[in-house]
C-alpha cells in the first residue's frame, strides 16, 4: 500500500494567525462589490437612501465580509507548517454572521483561527473561523469558510 | 412597501429572481473580490484541472442569491447571517454564460429576536447549486 500524506497538516487545528493589518472600506469598492453581485439595494448604491435608513454611510453587501476573510486567508494558505495546496482547494460552505452591518468608512482588521481539519479518505476538510474587528476592537463579523482539499485518489 | 413581522408565515414566498451569469461578470467579480483564481475565467487552466469548463466563483453564486432576500426586505444591512453551501458548480459558457434562478421562501421566524430566516433556493441548468442556503433578517 502506498503511503498518502494528509494533504493538510492536522496539527494546525487550533492555530490563530496575527491580525492582518487595517482594511479601510471605501465607498466606491462597495459600489464595485454591489455591481458585481448585481445587487440593487439603495443603500449600498446611493448614499443618500444609506443615510436616510439611519447609516453613516454606504452599506457593504452581505458577502462583502469575504474580501478580508480572503486577507487572512491568503496568510494560512502562504504558511508552509499548514502546507494547504491552493489549486486542490474547494470552497465547501460558506457562512457570515453579523454583529453590525459593514460600512464605508470601517477599518478592519481579522483573526483567523484554524476551527478544525478532518480527514476523509484522501481528502480534507478545513474550517476557518475569521473574525473581523472595527478600530475600536469591536467584533463586526465571524466569517467561517470550510475548503475541501482534495488529495490524490 | 413596508413589510409587517406580524402578518408573516413560514412557507410563505417572497419572490425570486434570474440572473445571467457571463464571463464578464466572472471577470467584474474577480476584480471586485480580489479572487483572480483562474479556472474562473480561462478555458485552458480550468481544462487542465479537469473542471467540466470555466466556473462561476462560488462567492458569486452566493453574492447573487441573497440579492432575492436584500431586495425583498429593501436594506442589505438587516441581513444579520447568511450561510451556504456549494453543492454544485456553476459552468459559465464562453457565449451563452450561465442563468441562475433563485427563489426565496420564509422558513423560520423568531419572534423572540424578530428575525426571519428566508430559505433560498439557487437552479442552474436544473439542478440546485446552493445547499442551505440561509439569510436571517432582522425585524
Amino acid at each position: 500500500m502506498r503511503q498518502t500524506r494528509p494533504v493538510v497538516n492536522p496539527n494546525v487545528q487550533g492555530k490563530q494567525y496575527p491580525a492582518t493589518a487595517p482594511y479601510l472600506v471605501g465607498r466606491e469598492k462597495i459600489r464595485e462589490f454591489a455591481h458585481a453581485v448585481k445587487s440593487v439595494s439603495p443603500v449600498n448604491l446611493d448614499l443618500f437612501a444609506a443615510q436616510a435608513a439611519g447609516y453613516t454611510d454606504l452599506v457593504a453587501p452581505p458577502t462583502f465580509a469575504v474580501v478580508i476573510q480572503e486577507r487572512s486567508l491568503a496568510t494560512v494558505l502562504a504558511d508552509p507548517e499548514a502546507a494547504i495546496d491552493f489549486s486542490r482547494v474547494v470552497h465547501g460552505d460558506q457562512r457570515f454572521s453579523y454583529v453590525r452591518p459593514i460600512v464605508a468608512g470601517d477599518e478592519l482588521t481579522s483573526v483567523l483561527t484554524v476551527a478544525s481539519v478532518k480527514t476523509l479518505g484522501a481528502h480534507s476538510m478545513v474550517t476557518f473561523e475569521t473574525e473581523i474587528f472595527d478600530i475600536d476592537q469591536q467584533l463586526v463579523c465571524t466569517a467561517t469558510s470550510t475548503l475541501v482539499v482534495r488529495g490524490d485518489e | 412597501m413596508t413589510i409587517k413581522f406580524e402578518d408573516l408565515e413560514v412557507g410563505q414566498q417572497i419572490g425570486g429572481l434570474e440572473f445571467l451569469l457571463t464571463r464578464d461578470s466572472l471577470v467584474r467579480y474577480a476584480g471586485a473580490s480580489g479572487d483572480f483564481n483562474s479556472i474562473h475565467y480561462r478555458d485552458d487552466v480550468a481544462a487542465a484541472v479537469g473542471l467540466p469548463g470555466v466556473l462561476a466563483h462560488g462567492m458569486l453564486t452566493m453574492g447573487v442569491a441573497v440579492q432575492v432576500a436584500v431586495n425583498w426586505v429593501g436594506d442589505s444591512g438587516r441581513i444579520a447571517d447568511y450561510q451556504v453551501r456549494f453543492t454544485k458548480p456553476v459552468v459559465v459558457h464562453p457565449v451563452d454564460g450561465a442563468v441562475l434562478t433563485v427563489t426565496g421562501k420564509i422558513g423560520a421566524i423568531d419572534g423572540e429576536s424578530r428575525t426571519v430566516r428566508v430559505d433560498l433556493a439557487a437552479v442552474y441548468n436544473e439542478t440546485a447549486v446552493l445547499g442551505k442556503a440561509q439569510a436571517v433578517v432582522r425585524f
